[in-house]
């Protein structure tokens, strides 16, 4: 059979191939001058910015057959992995050199794993979605267990990989059932097959369907498939903790909102009602769970199931609407995040992690900027104005609302209010309790650029909010 | 001829066995080859469906999956050395490190 074969287009897909190629110059440069720490993350900080440039200039195309597409959807999910990137990178520095990590792969690592979520956030086929997934995954299993001589890290990296496994054949055995009964691996086909064919009466189909849901919940963190991510969180570097809170997830809602909304439109009265279950129960578990944390880390950990929660509630509701909501809330989500965790890698000196809330009494005194920082990310986290949590947790229960979940958003409020406790419990901590040690934090420039970059990014979007809503909404136009 | 049906249920089958392997060692090297199992169960049902459709997105896929499974055993291998290195135990239920 001689089959013709043309070369795809690859002027969509350069960004990729670009990072792919600064993660492999950096494990050569790492070859050539090691022990040089600045100079990697200073070729990471730069590839991050210029292709966040890049991705800007780039027009709507698709390529392979239209495996892999272009769109304005996936370019603001890709903007979201890659300042989760350069977040991380600028907290890093300081955190490598108290736990003493060398490995000068981390910086690569940690762009492949980049590279992962931006194929998979571009897949409008579930290959190539699954490719891009198992090219996160396998990273950050590697990142996770990087601190090789702790006993922690290492539990944290075998748990999170063989969990991580399990969900995907989870989502595989559910995607070979959408192939089998479909006859196309295209999520456009699909929908096509389901709505000439119908889904409802055919077993084999809803199990799959429900399979790859399964999946993608363990990539999210939603409950009932958490159980990992305390552990996990906890067990890992926290400037890893800080990556994988943002990045993975937002791919994950990228990849889980085009699976609904291009695979399975017309389902949405099914899949609703599933959704806001999951929505509800993740709220449950994370906001309750939380209340008993007595390590900051665990205590983020269900913090950060609880919001999985909440960003359901846009998918939840169907409409272009609550998707903008989600991935504006993603684009917070992201900046308040790493505010927190960076003040946690500021916090840890050589010898002392300072990860249990007792560390944080006092600190207003100690360290009243830093306090105050926190106070800022807490208030955030928690949803309380002028901050951009709020904003973002108000788009979430206005679209859902609009699409008729009452219930749901009632209940939604109630957990959120719940929240309120563990976070400002910290807050208290801070500024009413007498420190039960004395020291001073150090700055570094790395530090001080991402708690700047993030206390920008919260208050900026809390006082003016319509911007990033405006360009989520805008991109969502023909999808 | 066989029908499609007998190769779904028997791909059903070993996804049963694999996730209840999962679920119930406690081993971390049999704990992966029961991922291991799932997995094949997922190309078998790539691969027959593949071939009564006459398509051959099924099979491309299977090599795809093969591939990733080859480097999720040396990743999963290499941190299990790992962990061995620091604990002399490959059994779940002694890592106990995190909990709360």
């Amino acid at each position: 059979m001689n089959m013709p074969f043309t070369m795809p287009a690859l002027a969509p897909i350069m960004p990729e191939i670009m990072l792919v190629c600064v993660a492999l110059i950096l494990i050569i440069v790492d070859l050539l001058y090691p022990r040089n720490r600045e100079l990697l993350s200073l070729f990471t900080l730069f590839a991050g910015v210029g292709l966040i440039a890049l991705l800007f200039k780039q027009q709507p195309a698709s390529t392979f057959g239209n495996m892999f597409i272009v769109d304005p959807y996936s370019i603001f999910f890709k903007v979201i992995c890659l300042l989760g990137m350069l977040m991380t990178t600028l907290l890093s520095g300081r955190y490598l050199e108290i736990e003493k990590i060398r490995n000068g792969e981390y910086y690569s690592l940690m762009m492949f794993s980049v590279v992962g979520m931006m194929i998979m956030v571009s897949g409008a086929d579930l290959i190539v979605i699954y490719l891009g997934l198992e090219l996160m995954a396998l990273s950050v299993y590697c990142l996770v267990g990087l601190l090789k001589d702790d006993v922690r890290a290492n539990e944290a990296s075998i748990k999170y990989f063989l969990m991580g496994g399990f969900s995907s054949a989870i989502l595989l055995f559910g995607i070979s059932l959408l192939y089998g009964m479909t006859g196309t691996t295209d999520l456009a086909g699909i929908a096509k097959y389901c709505s000439e064919t119908g889904i409802m009466s055919n077993p084999a189909l809803i199990t799959g369907f429900a399979l790859v849901i399964s999946g993608f919940c363990f990539k999210v963190a939603a409950a009932p498939f958490h159980f990992w991510t305390p552990d996990i969180y906890q067990g890992a570097p926290t400037s890893i903790t800080a990556f994988m809170s943002v990045a993975p997830k937002a791919a994950g809602f990228a990849v889980f909102g085009r699976f609904l909304m291009v695979g399975f439109p017309e389902l949405h009265p099914q899949w609703g009602t599933i959704i806001g279950f999951i929505a509800l129960l993740s709220m449950a578990v994370g906001n309750i769970i939380a209340l008993s944390q007595t390590n900051i880390k665990r205590m983020l950990a269900y913090s950060s199931i609880a919001h999985a929660g909440y960003a359901l509630l846009g998918l939840l509701s169907g409409t272009s609407e609550g998707y903008s909501a989600t991935m504006t809330y993603m684009f917070i989500y992201a900046f308040m995040n790493m505010g927190a965790f960076a003040i946690v890698i500021l916090l840890c000196s050589k010898g002392n992690r300072r990860e249990s809330l007792e560390d944080y009494k006092g600190l207003a005194k100690s360290n009243p900027i830093a306090a105050l920082l926190m106070l800022i990310f807490m208030f955030s986290l928690t949803g309380i104005p002028p901050t951009a949590g709020f904003i973002g947790k108000f788009y979430l229960l206005k679209s859902a609302l609009a699409a008729g979940y009452t219930y749901t958003v009632l209940i939604a409020v109630i957990f959120s209010a719940i929240s309120a406790y563990f976070y400002l419990r910290l807050v208290r901590y801070m500024y009413m309790e007498d420190p039960s040690e004395e020291f001073v934090v150090q700055y570094s420039p790395g530090l001080t650029a991402a708690l700047a970059l993030s206390t920008i990014g919260v208050l900026g979007m809390g006082i003016i909010p319509g911007t990033v809503l405006n360009i989520a909404s805008k991109s969502l136009i023909g999808f | 001829m066989i029908p499609l049906s007998w190769y779904m249920v028997l791909a059903a089958i070993l996804f049963s066995i694999g996730t209840y392997g999962f679920l119930v060692r406690r081993n971390i090297i049999i704990m992966f080859l029961s991922i291991e199992l799932m997995l094949n169960a997922v190309n078998l049902n790539l691969i027959a469906m593949s071939h009564y459709m006459d398509s051959l997105v099924g099979q491309t896929f299977t090599f795809f999956i093969i591939t990733v499974a080859a480097s999720e055993a040396a990743i999963g291998l290499g941190l299990v050395i790992v962990l061995f290195r620091n604990k002399k135990t490959v059994y779940v239920d002694n890592i106990n490190e995190l909990k709360g």
